[in-house]
């Protein structure tokens, strides 16, 4: 039988070891200072400006001139290097807390807000958004990281109201230029509302209207410009949001962030994200309550989660997703996030990010602006599982000198879900490759 | 691995061969219960623009519409012309192995999610069931209606998920880039291990089965080729070669259903740039099943390319199109009754369109389907009608397969 802390650092963190892990403890970690942002750092827009702006003057430069190829590859390879740190970094804090509570939860927000980098130039954009407008509001209200993903810069590329101009807007007019669907149909569907909610074509065209304006450029990062923004008020949801500049954008988003669909729609992804894909209505409900009751405190509803029964089913029912099976791993194996940041850049992308992508999950590429699938079944297929036995096969024995001995290995890296099953299997395998391996491979390190 | 040692293993296990779900279709003769003809369906996400595909030029509203689309010259028949990314297909359709379905749609309406848009299209229901209820696809459930057929059948090819093949009917899955290599020993361990989590246990099963059947053969996934080929030429696309020649080599032998999904038709902005890609893409799938099978299975194949819905008539503000509804189906192959373009055009007036905004659909996606697949492999009308796509009326037959 599960253990709660077994249950604590398999559904709610990085796995084991994990330390004494309770509800408590689990939800202690977010009332602390953030010491793993402190450790590992990422970095902002504005670290990440300049180099995405040499990299664009690089590749203009060689338009014209291919002699610059060098100073090109020069410009992209440094951008790279600043977006796989901030790689490193997040993967680094996942090894190194204590539970991992706090990264979980960023990484289920980076999910919620998806973005993607377009172009090499942009690599670094996901993780500025994860560091400028997520994680500072983690464990704060949700409308304010509504706003703040919202107004990002990676966001307005990635879903292109950088390019949406208000037809009737000074250079909507001059220009013969218009909007744009894509941010304001995400930003109600995926984002706040959820598309099972009572809104239609024309609340998502209002909308559209209404963030006219939202730009970005590699100078300033974010700007507004009031010459695109269509003139006079807009109506989404039977509200009328009216005014200049960003005061009537942040006021539509602070509404949707308090709507009552908005609520459930962000109850019911954390419940089905870190408790089951099929999670107890009840559980949602309580969430969903405890939401509108404190006008969208995260706070509030994680610990409205954690303080109910059904989140500690002794039954893990959800598959680890590639990223956090390779990162778990890496964690019972022992080893650090300093040990990771030391990795060259080779290693780091042959035994993590490839075998992630092999897996289905290639870091920061998911398919659509909807990121990962939740089912266990979208993970655990033939192909899927078959990727995870070789890398638990080949990997480990290349990171870990010596390897540990497989039976105490399956006690360490799964504690009280260690069942009779992997422990008969782990003492007869052949080598202590495969014995660790099976580990690995095994339901119970893949579930969580 | 061979099959003997697999299950040499499976025995030192101890695992209950009669609750063994690999072993039932091992068992099982190789399908034929379909017949010699081949079916290819490609998920075409992120909303193709079927108006682009297939540009109703000679539509008096159309030009006026997308003033910074280019038209394209390369006719088809009536009103349309295809789009000039696509023009290495030329040949084909006067060969009369390339069509295509103007003004169709799935069920779904007015929402225009994508995600909603595909789980419906892979669903094959219609609006009457909850979005998400139906826990198969539509080609699955033609396979769960076809006595005696082998997992070997049906192929999902690709590192994406495709409800479309997903169910209790039997299929496979394959992607490139993934091997598998375990001694007997750790295999047998590892089927312990599985054994009581059918999850596991199924997806294990079929992984040790592939890996053995496939080791050495699976081509590598490589990156794209770039090079300054000019719109419309045939160019090549390693990962979709690799798709391709894998799901060929599989319907040259005893496969008769492949499935995999081609994305980035979500064009937004800058149509007439970013749509050449996918185009390119789709058109390499075409052209490189054509070549990779030969005459003789090329002769037998229909591929149906499919979308969740089309996109807004008129274009954005950002030389791009927004999420609509009526949009294109492109069908190819030797045994398809090619050189039309099928459906009833509705026409682009603002009374004609959708909601003021889309093309009106005059068919439903799924009807083209079933009747590809009732002239493929015979499959009764009541049964298409009932248990693949419960509840449609597939209408006259468009007589789409030779």
């Amino acid at each position: 039988m599960m253990d709660i802390p077994t249950l604590a650092a398999f559904r709610f963190g990085y796995g084991l070891p994990a330390g004494a892990a309770t509800a408590d403890a689990v939800l202690a970690g977010l009332f602390a200072p953030d010491d793993m942002a402190a450790r590992h750092q990422t970095i902002g827009l504005g670290d990440a400006l300049p180099l995405m702006a040499r990299a664009h003057e690089a590749r203009k430069m060689l338009r014209q001139d291919a002699t610059q190829r060098a100073a090109y590859r020069t410009a992209i390879r440094e951008v790279t290097a600043a977006a796989e740190a901030g790689v490193r970094a997040q993967f680094a804090r996942c090894l190194d807390a204590p539970i991992g509570f706090r990264e979980r939860l960023t990484a289920f927000w980076a999910d919620h807000f998806t973005t993607k980098a377009r172009s090499a130039a942009e690599r670094p954009l996901p993780g500025t958004l994860v560091h400028d407008a997520l994680r500072p509001h983690v464990t704060g209200r949700f409308a304010d990281m509504l706003i703040a993903a919202t107004l990002h810069p990676a966001m307005l590329v990635f879903l292109d109201q950088s390019a949406s101009v208000g037809p009737l807007s000074p250079v909507g007019k001059r220009r013969n230029r218009g909007v744009n669907e894509n941010l304001a149909r995400e930003v109600m569907e995926l984002h706040s509302l959820g598309v099972t909610a009572d809104y239609g074509q024309a609340d998502v065209r209002q909308m559209a209207l209404l963030l006219t304006g939202l730009d970005s450029n590699l100078r300033d990062g974010f700007v507004f410009h009031p010459d695109r923004a269509e003139p006079g008020a807009e109506v989404v949801l039977g509200t009328s949001y009216g005014g200049d500049g960003l005061d009537p954008i942040k006021a539509a988003l602070t509404d949707l962030a308090r709507h009552p669909a908005t609520a459930a729609h962000i109850a019911g992804k954390l419940a089905v994200h870190f408790v089951s894909d099929a999670p107890d209505p009840d559980l949602v409900r309580a969430m969903t309550a405890t939401y509108l009751e404190t006008d969208g405190d995260l706070l509030a509803v994680y610990g409205s989660m954690l303080n109910h029964p059904s989140a500690w089913v002794p039954e893990l029912m959800k598959a680890r997703q590639p990223v956090e099976f390779v990162l778990a791993a890496l964690r019972s194996l022992g080893m650090t996030g300093d040990d990771l940041q030391r990795m060259g850049s080779g290693p780091f992308s042959r035994m993590i990010l490839k075998p992630m992508g092999r897996m289905g999950q290639d870091w920061q590429q998911p398919v659509g602006p909807d990121g990962w699938a939740e089912e266990a079944e979208a993970w655990i297929t033939p192909q899927g599982l078959s990727a995870r036995i070789t890398w638990a096969m080949e990997v480990p024995g290349r990171l870990v000198r010596p390897m540990p001995d497989p039976v105490a290995f399956a006690r360490r890296a799964l504690g009280s879900a260690a069942d009779e099953r992997v422990l008969w299997a782990v003492a007869r395998a052949e080598s202590t490759r495969e014995g660790v391996g099976l580990v690995l491979a095994a339901p119970a390190f893949n579930r969580r | 691995m061979d099959r003997r040692q697999f299950l040499r293993g499976m025995t030192v296990a101890g695992c209950s061969a009669a609750a063994h779900p690999l072993l039932t279709s091992v068992t099982l003769a190789t399908g034929r219960g379909l017949g010699e003809n081949r079916l290819v369906v490609v998920i075409l996400r992120g909303a193709m623009d079927g108006l682009d595909v297939v540009q109703p030029v000679g539509d008096r509203d159309f030009a006026g519409l997308r003033p910074d689309l280019p038209a394209s010259a390369m006719m088809l028949s009536g009103p349309f012309a295809l789009h000039p990314a696509l023009g290495g297909l030329q040949g084909l359709w006067q060969a009369g192995q390339l069509g295509f379905v103007q003004a169709t749609s799935t069920p779904y309406r007015d929402k225009r999610s994508h995600f909603d848009g595909q789980s419906l299209l892979e669903a094959g229901t219609g609006m009457d069931v909850a979005l998400g209820a139906q826990r198969d696809g539509w080609l699955n459930r033609m396979l769960q209606t076809v006595p005696g057929l082998s997992a070997e059948t049906a192929y999902a090819v690709g590192r994406e998920a495709l409800p479309l093949l997903a169910g209790r009917g039997p299929s496979r899955a394959w992607t490139p880039d993934v091997s598998l290599v375990l001694s007997s020993q750790a295999q047998g361990l590892l089927d312990h291990i599985y054994h009581e989590d059918d999850l596991f246990r199924e997806a294990g099963m079929e992984a040790l089965e592939l890996s053995s059947e496939l080791s050495g053969r699976a081509p590598r996934a490589a990156r794209e080729v770039s090079g300054g080929k000019g719109l419309g030429e045939d160019r090549a696309w390693p990962d979709i070669d690799g798709l391709v020649d894998f799901a060929a080599g599989r319907l040259v032998g005893d496969t008769r259903i492949a499935a995999f999904s081609l994305a980035g038709w979500d064009t937004h902005r800058n149509q007439n740039g970013a749509i050449a890609r996918p185009l390119s893409r789709l058109q390499r799938v075409i052209l490189r099943m054509q070549a990779q099978m030969g005459a003789d299975v090329w002769g037998r194949t229909t591929l149906i390319a499919m979308t969740e819905f089309g996109r807004t008539v008129r274009q954005n503000g950002t030389g791009g199109t927004d999420h609509g509804t009526g949009g294109a189906m492109v069908l190819a192959g030797g045994a398809l009754r090619g050189g039309s373009v099928y459906g009833d055009w509705p026409g682009l007036s603002e009374a004609a369109l959708y909601d003021r905004r889309d093309l009106m659909p005059t068919s439903d996606v799924r009807a083209w389907a079933a009747w590809s697949m009732r002239g493929l492999f015979g499959l009764e009308r009541a049964v298409l009608e009932r248990a693949v796509f419960p509840g449609l009326d597939m209408g006259a037959d468009p007589k789409l397969i030779l």
